[in-house]
């Protein structure tokens, strides 16, 4: 017997002269009526002296950065786990209630650092449905925007794929997830000039167009990723260890995912095709053709399966993003708001073009107050709040942003996908063995900068 | 908003939500386990793309954001006019200016201002580019350098000096007058294709 959950009440009576003063049911009870003493003690609860506490984390390599848990071990079996976070508090939330409505996007996007791109997404969304300009934005902006977003869902399902595999063990895994994310990131360097948190969407659009070169340079990329997911799969999917370590552990059904709140590829691979780009459409995904990937299995396994084939269905989203390109403005017209750079390379580095200096210091008074007015200020935003959903590579993200009609926001709280679904951890791993710990949460994929802020 | 589909857990997904498994034969089932290692085998005879860093050093994207610097006109003034838009729109409160006045003896820039003290803080700065985005006069731009580890606080806050550029062939170190051009607007109405334009872009 190990269930140790069970509370056994007492038998004895109130009136029972002898026992009245038990009124204590806090702690087990138990009647016996004869017997070896040492039988009866070890078939309660065999393990009762050996249950230990043990502190994983939050300096550990495989809780996926700065995660603690604090596991309650009968032996191999974890009778109750718990996860401590807070330790990657960045402010970032705060922070931005200090900073003008651009500017923020630099803080944002520090948030869920795989997916930087996200966090600038549901913010600018959010913050254009509140200035009412979501109809001026140009398609271009839409695409770009979409053609991004999808490139670091597949890095970002790289890198769980590879600190996944290495966790249980499959090094190689490791080594294959870094070496394709290293092409989708210097393709981002190209187009941003950055590798990470690149600020690069804006409210009312994106900072700078696409280089030259850079459609060419994702068109190549997606046959290579294509055939790099074959290798994937021909590497784990019928690998015995992987397998073992992944079939049947970390069970999470439907139910258990709703009630729970988790979205993304759990929800997903407990069989629920719920997913916002379907579901509620942002930024033009309706206009795109993919399949939303589901699994019936609801484990670890089943998890892996959807994020290789989500690899699969953001290639194809690309494919389509690429080729719905034209030129256009990547700013909307208003230039009360649209963020006043134009930027340019030059012998001396990137700054702004020549030609937009002699507009605004030589030309256009208007020009140049306005460019003043935004850098130094910024531009108001009506009252109100709004809540973007968008569907992140981890599940449903989201900022709430509050505006007084200031220059900075009120409030911008974010819905953090890492953050909800690491309230499985108890479903997922209670009652498992603790070497499955690891596999369960890596299944999670929590990013810790993104559930701490 | 799309039609509302059929969620159910149950529903068996449609057919083509998977792409169809490669066929693999009796054969191939049998030697699916051990395919793995057929793939880490093949891996060996391939081009290795570890870089070797910091003996070789690979070239960032163009647009990379890297150190800052600050840049003259092709005849040596400043191009930075003290007018601390970057400080405005920096986020994370890396720059600091203070602009004072030109004047006809001592011209540092064209115009009324030059920026007398400047400094980016590099322990501060996040290289998030709004203040080349700022500048309105491209006098701050970023460049594509990257080492800048240091082992000091004091030896990462820039000063005016280390950020400015070297004075290239025909630029005479200011202060000086204008030999561009009567006002400032001469310095700036060029553009692109100015004579004012030296090597910006
Ligand atoms: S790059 Fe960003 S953080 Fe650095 S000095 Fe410029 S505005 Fe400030
Ligand atoms: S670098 Fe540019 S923005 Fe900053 S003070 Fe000088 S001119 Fe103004």
């Amino acid at each position: 017997m190990s269930d140790a959950g069970t509370t056994y009440t007492s038998t004895y009576s109130p009136d029972d002269p002898y026992g009245s003063t038990s009124t204590d049911e806090s702690g087990r009870v138990f009647t016996v009526g004869g017997g070896d003493w040492d039988e009866i003690v070890n078939a309660v609860d065999p393990m009762e002296s050996e249950r230990i506490v043990v502190n994983m984390g939050p300096q550990h390599p495989s809780t996926h950065g700065v995660l603690r848990m604090v596991l309650e071990l009968e032996g191999e079996t974890v009778a109750r786990s718990r996860v401590v976070i807070g330790y990657l508090h960045t402010g970032i939330e705060k922070n931005m209630e200090f900073r003008n409505w651009t500017q923020a996007v630099t803080f944002i996007t520090r948030c869920d650092y795989l997916a930087p791109f996200s966090n600038e997404l549901t913010y600018c969304l959010g913050v254009e449905r509140l200035l009412d300009i979501e109809d001026q934005i140009p398609e271009r902006v839409k695409v770009i925007r979409v053609l991004l977003a999808e490139l670091q869902r597949i890095s970002s399902h790289l890198v769980w794929l590879a600190t996944g595999g290495m966790e249980i063990g499959a090094i190689t895994m490791m080594l294959f997830g870094f070496r394709e994310r290293e092409q989708i990131l210097a393709i981002l360097e190209m187009i941003t000039g950055l590798r990470m948190n690149h600020a690069y969407f804006r409210p009312g659009g994106v900072a700078q167009d696409l280089p030259p070169g850079a459609v060419d340079r994702i068109r190549e990329f997606i046959p290579y990723m294509y055939e790099k997911v074959e290798e994937y799969e021909s590497l784990l999917s019928a690998n015995p260890i992987w397998l073992r370590r992944l079939k049947g552990v970390g069970f999470l059904d439907t139910r258990g995912c709703l009630q729970l709140g988790v979205t993304g590829p759990l929800l997903r691979a407990s069989g629920l095709a719920w997913d916002l780009r379907k579901e509620m459409p942002y930024s033009g995904y309706e206009n795109y053709d993919f399949d939303v990937v589901t699994e019936p299995d609801g484990d670890c396994f089943a998890r892996y399966l959807v994020r290789i084939n989500e690899i699969r269905q953001s290639l194809r989203i690309i494919e389509q993003a690429v080729d719905r390109l034209r030129p256009g403005p990547i700013m909307v017209a208003d230039k009360k708001i649209a963020w006043p750079a134009q930027l340019a390379l030059g012998a001396d580095g990137l700054g702004n073009s020549l030609d937009h200096i002699r507009r605004i210091m030589g030309q256009s008074m208007e020009a140049l107050i306005h460019h003043f007015k935004l850098v130094t200020e910024g531009f108001r935003v009506p009252a109100g709040q709004v809540y973007v959903p968008i569907e992140s590579p981890r599940g449903e993200l989201a900022a709430h942003i509050v505006s007084d009609g200031g220059t900075r926001p009120y409030r911008v709280h974010l819905r953090d996908p890492s953050f909800v679904n690491l309230q499985a951890v108890p479903a997922l791993t209670e009652g498992g063995m603790i070497s499955d710990v690891v596999a369960s949460v890596a299944s999670i994929d929590p990013v810790m900068g993104g559930v701490d802020r | 908003m799309t039609e509302p589909r059929d969620r159910t857990p149950d529903a068996s997904p449609p057919p083509q939500q998977q792409p169809p498994p490669r066929p693999r034969g009796v054969l191939g089932d049998l030697l699916a386990p051990v395919a793995g290692f057929g793939v880490t085998f093949r891996t060996m005879f391939k081009k290795v793309v570890t870089e070797e860093y910091p003996e070789e050093k690979l070239p960032t994207a163009p647009r990379y954001h890297g150190r800052h610097v600050l840049n003259r006109h092709p005849d040596g003034l400043e191009k930075c006019i003290g007018c601390e838009l970057c400080a405005w729109a920096c986020p994370a409160d890396a720059i600091y200016v203070e602009g004072a006045d030109n004047t006809e003896e001592e011209r540092f820039s064209p115009g009324e201002r030059y920026g007398a003290i400047y400094q980016i803080n590099y322990l501060r700065c996040i290289f998030c580019g709004l203040c080349i985005e700022a500048c309105p006069t491209r006098a701050l731009t970023m460049t594509n350098e990257y080492e800048l580890a240091d082992d000091s606080r004091e030896d990462l806050i820039y000063t005016k000096e280390q950020l400015l550029s070297p004075l290239l062939a025909g630029m005479e170190a200011p202060p000086h007058p204008m030999r561009l051009g009567d006002s400032d607007q001469d310095y700036y109405l060029g553009g692109a294709s100015g004579p004012t334009a030296g090597d910006g872009a």
